[in-house]
């Protein structure tokens, strides 16, 4: 009966995410609608459960909330950085750099939430990942210091990545 | 209420228009592809981000009617956005790395730094496949 269960629902959390963005889609609340989106959330995870080895744990909670708020606010802040740049910088005077992140997460998961933020936040893009997962190549447009701006991706991002992926 | 709506519902649209904008000078004038990747990642995020809050607040206000749809484009834009990037980035440093591409920017060549570990970047060198992604059975 559990392993039935188990593998009926290989991935909860993404079942019950399923159902919900179908609710959204149909933009209406209606009895079939709700059977469907049931229908949808517990075929998908199971069809492509083979992309999805290992079963990835989150901690939703004020941790999560406070680092989504803290991307948030710094797209905002770094776009207007970078609307300055682009509009009064002279191509020559850019300091681009790669950087260079050891990385001390774990998953793939994790790894690709911390590379989608480095590329949504202005300034940054994620370009590579070392082959063994450990380091990740970083493009940023305009550094000072990029030691500093390493420590500081670790510390921002990284450390609370790692306390919301246990 | 209604008044105040409105200013939000401008400000933002105007917020979002001007990043749009902003991000499309970006990827004219900046000199290699590294440097234009910056500018429209970031167009779609507080570009199309203003956009569609502005959309989320209009709607209710003044048509009456509900929408969870702004909230779904936003949530598809920041998981699809990130990953264009990266296969762009990834597209160029192979090209580049395997010297496929005449005409070399971004130093990548030269400049590009050590991972400082054993294993190289991943698109220089393939991950060992059946450890990470093949499935449970076979670990």
């Amino acid at each position: 009966m559990r392993r039935l269960v188990r593998w009926l629902f290989p991935h909860p959390a993404l079942a019950v995410m399923l159902a919900v963005i179908w609710l959204f889609l149909r933009n209406e609340i209606t009895p079939g609608g709700v059977v469907f989106a049931l229908l949808v959330g517990v075929t998908v995870p199971v069809l492509t459960r083979r992309f999805w080895p290992e079963r990835t744990r989150i901690r939703i909670g004020l941790r999560l909330v406070a680092f989504l708020a803290v991307v948030v606010w710094d797209i905002v802040i770094a776009n207007f950085e970078m609307a300055w740049l682009v509009m009064f910088r002279r191509s020559r005077d850019l300091r681009s750099h790669w950087l260079v992140v050891p990385l001390d997460l774990e998953g793939a998961d994790a790894i690709a939430m911390l590379t989608a933020t480095l590329c949504l936040a202005p300034g940054t893009v994620a370009s590579d990942l070392s082959a063994d997962g450990r380091a990740l190549l970083v493009h940023a447009i305009d550094v000072a210091d990029p030691e500093a701006e390493v420590a500081r991706i670790k510390a921002r991002y990284e450390a609370p990545l790692r306390r919301i992926f246990a | 209420m209604k008044t105040f709506a409105e200013i939000v519902v401008s400000v933002l649209i105007v917020v979002g228009a001007s990043a749009a904008l902003v991000g499309s000078w970006a990827l004219a004038r900046f000199p290699s592809l590294m440097t234009r990747l910056h500018g429209p990642s970031k167009a779609t995020t507080l570009g199309v981000g203003g956009c569609l809050l502005a959309s989320a607040i209009y709607f209710p206000v003044f048509g009456g009617r509900y929408s969870a749809h702004e909230l779904l484009i936003t949530l598809f834009l920041f998981l699809t956005a990130p990953v264009s990037a990266h296969m762009i980035a990834k597209t160029h440093l192979h090209c580049q790395g395997r010297r496929l591409d005449p005409n070399p920017a971004d130093g990548v060549q030269e400049v590009i730094p050590p991972t400082g570990r054993e294993a190289d970047w991943a698109t220089f060198q393939a991950p060992e496949k059946k450890a990470q992604f093949g499935p449970p059975s076979s670990r």
